[in-house]
């Protein structure tokens, strides 16, 4: 049985994540000191090679993006996405609320690197109580002196899932609509008021000091190739033991589901799982060996995503979940571009007619085309990802679809 | 209670504080009071029209009156499957509203909302902003009590 592998949650009930002091008896902050002593191209190289990739979802080399911010830049900023908005999804919060001070300190040795004075966390509106540890946090590590030069502000999201995309959410920093911007330019070149801005997601932050201390060769060791280390996950739904964990990214689902999770709850039987939030692909019992790294949740069609795992037992109603995932996506999209206004509308609207039984084979036909057209044409990941509910269930589930449909 | 204008105008200085200011007059109000448009615009330099989009962009800000207990029910789908439906419709029975309203004395409000975050304990209701996980029709009556 694989084990639990903790360097995110390093800390977790350890320590009082309300005292910076334990926090520093731990070790805490000579993460930071030694990036210091090193210089910034040092730094960035060896983030670079010791493969971190964004937990976010995306997982884009974290080193390779800080490499973008020019070095010459007078003004960068550092920003953590903290709007975990993705449903099923609550591994920020529960890393934050464990042990705020890793968080400060992965972002102020990014700061660091990337020669940067200032950081932002942008956290989600519905976590108040965490926005209050954190500035709490923040206080301690600037009493302490901790921080240096490096300051952070936290700055509280309004409810919209959007804004988790780093364009959105930057724009949202700036006091506008969150409404996703054209790429390029990225934001390592032109983000926070039109400045080089590094932005990256709690997890990505958390594991900076553990790496920066044991180095590139230590983390590159540990989990998948590809996509090394560990991943936080949180377990939903219909699994006996709803709880976080964090593990080595080689471990299967299968060994998420029933050596963590405990199986399925009441005896049941499985029938689906969907990983990576409300946006991430559904997974059939035939799949439950794939580990769950990055490019392996790629290879069947999935994606690792934030780490949710949504466990769905055999009485669960495949279309009614997707159509209700579909509402999720027709009240989000932000409406600034055409084919994810009126697709999002268009896709909910027919996944509705097949839910109640009204829906033809042409109607599918349909949901297929306008689902490949969203993929291709919506401007941002919020009407690219969309569809990935739909056509995950057509694939793997088509006989629930099929008992729905009128037969002419 | 603070004036709007004198919530306003602490973030004055605060690069992109207008979102930050709606939060703190929320906060004291409940809901954003139509003045606080008119004095965010002039106060960050936007229009009356920019402001109004930001302040309705947002699902968590509202420029409708609210109760005094803001009642948002998860509607996300492992909320979904662990019978937020059911749910969502006791609260609406016990209360005489539907999603969306508040009720005639002005003490409730009832909103759907998507994930709060909370889904290790599923369904999750919150009431002005602190989550009640676990949540059973049956619970309804003595999580309405607990507002006084
Ligand atoms: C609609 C949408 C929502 C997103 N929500 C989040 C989020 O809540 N948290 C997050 O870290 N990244 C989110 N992302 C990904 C971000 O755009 C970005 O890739 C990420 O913050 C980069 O950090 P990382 O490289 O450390 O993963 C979202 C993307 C999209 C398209
Ligand atoms: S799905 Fe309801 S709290 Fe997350």
């Amino acid at each position: 049985m694989i084990e639990e592998k903790r360097i995110v949650l390093r800390n977790a009930d350890l320590i009082d994540p309300e005292k910076i002091e334990d926090y520093l008896q731990a070790g805490g902050y000579q993460g930071l000191e030694k990036a210091r002593s090193m210089s910034r191209p040092d730094l960035i190289a060896e983030i670079k090679k010791s493969n971190l990739r964004g937990r976010g979802g995306a997982a884009f080399n974290c080193g390779l993006k800080w490499s973008f911010v020019p070095a010459d830049a007078p003004v960068s900023y550092v920003v953590c996405n903290f709007d975990e908005g993705e449903p099923g999804t609550y591994k920020d919060r529960i890393i934050v609320q464990k042990d705020p001070q890793s968080l400060l300190e992965g972002m102020a040795i990014c700061g660091h690197a990337v020669n940067s004075k200032k950081g932002y966390i942008y956290c989600r509106g519905e976590y108040p109580y965490v926005v209050d540890l954190l500035n709490r946090a923040i206080d301690q590590a600037r009493n302490k002196g901790v921080l240096g030069d490096f300051d952070i502000e936290v700055r509280m999201g309004g409810g919209a899932y959007v804004c988790g995309e780093e364009t959105a959410l930057i724009e949202s920093i700036e006091g506008h609509r969150g409404e996703p911007r054209f790429k390029p330019p990225f934001p390592g070149v032109a983000g926070l008021w039109a400045q080089p801005t590094v932005v990256n997601n709690v997890e990505t932050f958390a594991n900076l000091p553990s790496i920066v201390i044991n180095g590139a060769e230590w983390f590159a060791a540990i989990g998948a190739p590809n996509y090394p280390g560990t991943k936080v996950l949180t377990l939903t739904g219909d699994v006996a033991n709803r709880v976080s964990i964090e593990v080595p990214t080689t471990a299967t689902l299968r060994e998420v589901i029933y050596d963590f999770g405990g199986g399925i709850k009441d005896g049941k039987r499985f029938k689906a799982v969907q990983v990576g939030g409300t946006s991430g692909g559904f997974i059939p019992e035939s799949l439950l060996d794939t580990p769950i790294d990055f490019d392996s949740m790629r290879g069947i069609g999935a994606t690792l995503g934030t780490g949710a795992v949504f466990v769905m037992d055999e009485t669960r109603d495949i279309v009614d979940i997707t159509t209700r995932i579909a509402k999720f996506f027709e009240h989000e999209s932000c409406g600034k571009c055409n084919p994810c206004r009126e697709g999002t509308f268009r896709a909910h609207e027919i996944m509705k007619k097949v839910n109640q039984g009204r829906a033809s084979v042409q109607d599918i036909e349909n949901l297929t085309i306008l689902s490949q057209v969203m993929e291709k044409a919506c401007l941002c990941g919020l009407g690219q990802a969309a569809p990935a509910p739909i056509l995950t269930t057509l694939k793997h589930f088509y006989p629930e679809y099929q008992a729905r449909l009128q037969l002419n | 209670m603070s004036t709007i204008q004198d919530i306003v105008l602490a973030f004055r200085d605060k690069p992109g504080g207008i979102i930050e200011a709606y939060h703190a007059v929320q906060k004291e109000y409940n809901y954003l009071p139509e003045e606080t448009i008119t004095v965010a615009a002039s106060t960050f330099g936007v229009s009356e029209a920019q402001a109004y989009g930001v302040a309705t962009f947002y699902s968590y800000l509202s420029v409708e009156k609210r109760g005094k207990y803001i009642i948002r029910m998860c509607e996300s789908a492992p909320c979904h499957v662990a019978g937020a439906e059911a749910l969502i419709k006791a609260f609406e029975a016990a209360l005489g509203i539907v999603a969306g309203e508040t009720t005639a004395d002005g003490k409730f409000t009832l909103e759907l909302t998507e994930c709060v975050g909370q889904c290790q304990a599923t369904p999750v209701i919150t009431i002005n902003n602190v989550p009640y996980v676990n949540m059973s029709p049956e619970q309804v009556p003595a999580v309405l009590a607990l507002c006084q």
